[in-house]
């Protein structure tokens, strides 16, 4: 295994330590709010979850990036890069109108453990896509330049790996906020 | 045979690297794992320094009962910054920037598997360590809420100065460079060995340093999610520790410990590794059981993510709970117990040469087999919840922390300073310096153990002339008074070595690893040629080849 994939895949298992951490403590306060807020009555699942299918999307169009870096087809992995971005940048607007929607009603971090433990969680999540839409936006521009014609790039399959990370552990998220809330 | 010596494999990118002799600068920007690796030392020596300072500072507060010599609120913010000085700052990167500076050699690489992150770990530390004491320059003073900051304590409500928030951002930094360094101490584990360098056939500091590599990996990461929770209170409101407001105390508590507890072996696992180099070395005997000490390291390495409620039995969590994480505790001891057996089965029938590295690894075995027994009492719950936060914790752990870890630092300091800098350490220094620190040390805490049993609660700021409690706290000050001068005599020898020490040639111990066989101090590409390998004692195999350790190993 090449230095930097492994470099990358023992990273990706400390950071899931670091969010399952954050995990547990939305699961400890789960259920324990006595007044204000909760997942129930402040948040809209349906919004969320297409906004969460532009993510789920992403990982798909990752993959075709790194497929077609292997066929050497250069043009297409530049374009399943982009639409990456896209798709990611979609998703990380759709967290954004909700953060907004919520604050109107004066939910926020300090509100109570609900706020404090949602707007962690969603916080850092989206914190770790806006480092993987730089880094693939990195990847776009040193591909425009001419970087990464294939078959092989650690920098292209190490970048990927991360994304793939980010959407597994939203869809951790998204089942114990979401689903367990409305289900 | 000399057409078969394995030539080092050569990297395929150059590095960046300044010419030599540049100055400071070269240093500042070095990427180089033995220059990171001396400032890891120096700048460890400098917290040692204030730390140390700091603890001299409490014990002369406690030397008579009613004592003035310092304010509360700076005695509390001197046992706060001794222990996260001596902890974040003093042991956990000294053993840190011993493996950075010793992996490479020990396995026949060139560098680490990435040098830049390996300077960007090493600055973490630096700037956190900075950034907690630049809050003593600020108005509301240092952070004064003891090393594991617990909550409500450190919380906004009951701490409204800084000195907690420049702890959290102090040590989230330094942590983070802790993880980079664990990834980079595995990968080049893992990928950079020399041919012939099987896992079987590693030095055991260097499988010492890869568990506690996966530690840092997977442990550092809990810690750094209570500081971001711990910072999210304070700075935006937040309330996940703050129990007026429906958060949880205990909580941070479980993350705190769930973190601490491994960190305990994260300080003494690399030091168990130092050991088990200097006293084969010192016995002229192979180490007894190899496959057993490095697989007792894995063993604790496992066991240590599982016990730590035992940090928090007086909590009230329950009895099948307490009883739960009593028991994991007290397995503990059984991978320990096996390395210590496999030390003095070592040192049993070998031509031993006290030199000052083997007088403090014999040391070591007898100080840390007392905080040990300590540990598993004190792992049984009665006996916790009569001595829990009594000066027998604290006598208990500086045993294992400064009578384990800080011992095997300076076994592994005399050991490997003729490496570092070519030149040998004071052979007359190092005796006092070993003697009085032995003495010291002992008078310090031994005492300790008793004055927690009758009663005596840590961290506190004075005490009542109750009987007896005056003169034994005046004793352990004495004791700690004895320390401070072994410690300028060890500063003092180490400035003397450098300036004109013996010099030392390329093995002066006649040791058998692989960091030996190259010049001292090692040049920047570290080897010309790495002997080949054929064992656990290449160099051994080397100059006895009628005799090797595994007769029938082939070169690759």
């Amino acid at each position: 295994m090449a230095n930097n994939l492994m470099l990358v895949k023992f990273f990706i298992a400390s950071e899931s330590i670091f969010f399952i951490m954050l995990i547990l403590a939305y699961v400890n306060f789960h259920g324990s709010v006595t007044d204000g807020p909760t997942a129930k009555s402040s948040l809209n699942p349906y919004v969320t979850g297409i906004f969460s299918l532009f993510l789920l999307a992403s990982s798909f169009t990752v993959w075709l990036a790194g497929k077609n870096l292997r066929n050497k087809n250069h043009r297409m992995m530049k374009f399943w890069i982009l639409a990456t971005i896209l798709l990611g940048a979609t998703f990380i607007f759709g967290q954004g109108l909700e953060w907004a929607g919520l604050i109107d009603k004066n939910i926020t971090i300090s509100r109570n453990v609900f706020g404090t433990t949602f707007f962690t969680l969603t916080g850092f999540h989206g914190f770790h896509v806006c480092v993987g839409l730089l880094m693939l936006t990195l990847l776009l521009g040193l591909a425009m330049f001419g970087d990464f014609k294939g078959p092989r790039s650690d920098a292209v399959e190490c970048v990927s790996l991360y994304w793939h990370f980010v959407d597994g552990v939203w869809i951790v998220v998204f089942s114990v906020i979401y689903l367990w809330a409305f289900l | 045979m000399s057409s078969r010596i394995p030539i080092v494999p050569e990297n395929t990118e150059p590095l960046p690297r300044l010419r030599e002799n540049e100055g400071m600068l070269s240093w500042v920007a070095s990427v180089d794992h033995k220059q990171i690796g001396i400032m890891y030392l120096i700048c460890c020596m400098v917290f040692f320094l204030i730390g140390g300072l700091e603890a001299l500072l409490i014990r002369i507060q406690l030397a008579q009962p009613e004592f003035g010599f310092l304010s509360p609120e700076v005695y509390n913010q001197m046992f706060t910054m001794h222990g996260t000085t001596m902890i974040f700052f003093v042991v956990m990167p000294f053993l840190i920037g011993v493996g950075v500076y010793l992996v490479p050699l020990m396995i026949g690489a060139r560098d680490m598997a990435f040098p830049r992150l390996n300077a960007l770990s090493f600055w973490l530390f630096v700037f956190g360590g900075i950034l907690i004491y630049y809050s003593f320059l600020t108005q509301s003073g240092a952070p004064d809420v003891g090393w594991f900051a617990y909550s409500p304590l450190s919380e906004k409500p009951f701490s409204l100065n800084k000195g907690p928030t420049y702890w959290a951002l102090g040590l989230l930094a330094t942590g983070i460079g802790s993880v980079a360094s664990g990834l980079n101490n595995v990968v080049t584990i893992l990928t950079m060995r020399t041919p012939g360098m099987t896992m079987r056939r590693l030095p055991l500091f260097v499988w010492m340093i890869l568990v506690t590599s996966f530690l840092l990996i997977f442990v550092i990461p809990i810690i750094t999610s209570a500081f971001a929770m711990m910072l999210l209170d304070r700075l935006l409101g937040a309330t996940f520790f703050t129990p007026a407001h429906g958060g949880s105390a205990i909580l941070w508590q479980h993350f705190f410990w769930g973190f601490g507890h491994p960190e305990v072996y994260i300080l003494i696992l690399p030091a168990f590794g130092i050991i088990s180099e200097v006293i084969p070395v010192f016995s002229r005997k192979p180490i007894y059981g190899y496959e057993f000490v490095a697989g007792s390291t894995v063993a604790i390495g496992l066991l240590s993510l599982g016990v730590w409620v035992h940090h928090m039995f007086a909590v009230g969590l329950g009895d099948v709970t307490n009883l739960y994480f009593s028991f994991a505790s007290m397995l503990i001891a059984i991978p320990t117990g096996v390395k210590v057996l496999n030390w003095v089965a070592t040192m049993w029938g070998g031509k031993i040469i006290f030199a000052t590295p083997m007088l403090f690894a014999t040391a070591f075995i007898i100080e840390f087999v007392i905080g040990g027994l300590t540990g598993v009492a004190i792992a049984s719950v009665p006996i916790d919840w009569v001595v829990t936060d009594s000066y027998f914790i604290v006598a208990h752990f500086h045993y294992a922390l400064f009578g384990g870890s800080l011992f095997a630092i300076f076994a592994g300091v005399y050991y490997w300073f003729p490496k570092f800098t070519g030149r040998m350490m004071s052979e007359t220094l190092g005796k006092w310096h070993f003697w009085l620190t032995v003495i010291g040390f002992n008078l310090t805490f031994f005492i300790q153990h008793f004055l927690g049993m009758m009663g005596m609660p840590r961290r506190t700021y004075t005490y009542h002339d109750f009987p007896y409690w005056g003169s034994m706290n005046l004793i352990s000050t004495i004791g700690a008074i004895v320390l401070a001068v072994s410690v300028l005599v060890f500063v003092w020898n180490i400035l003397q070595s450098l300036k004109r020490g013996e010099k030392a040639g390329g093995n002066p111990w006649n040791a058998w690893t692989l960091e030996w066989a190259t010049t001292s101090p090692p040049a920047v590409h570290n080897f010309d040629l790495v002997p080949p390998v054929r064992g656990r004692r290449p160099l051994w195999d080397l100059a006895h080849p009628d005799m090797p350790d595994e007769p029938d190993a082939k070169v690759v």
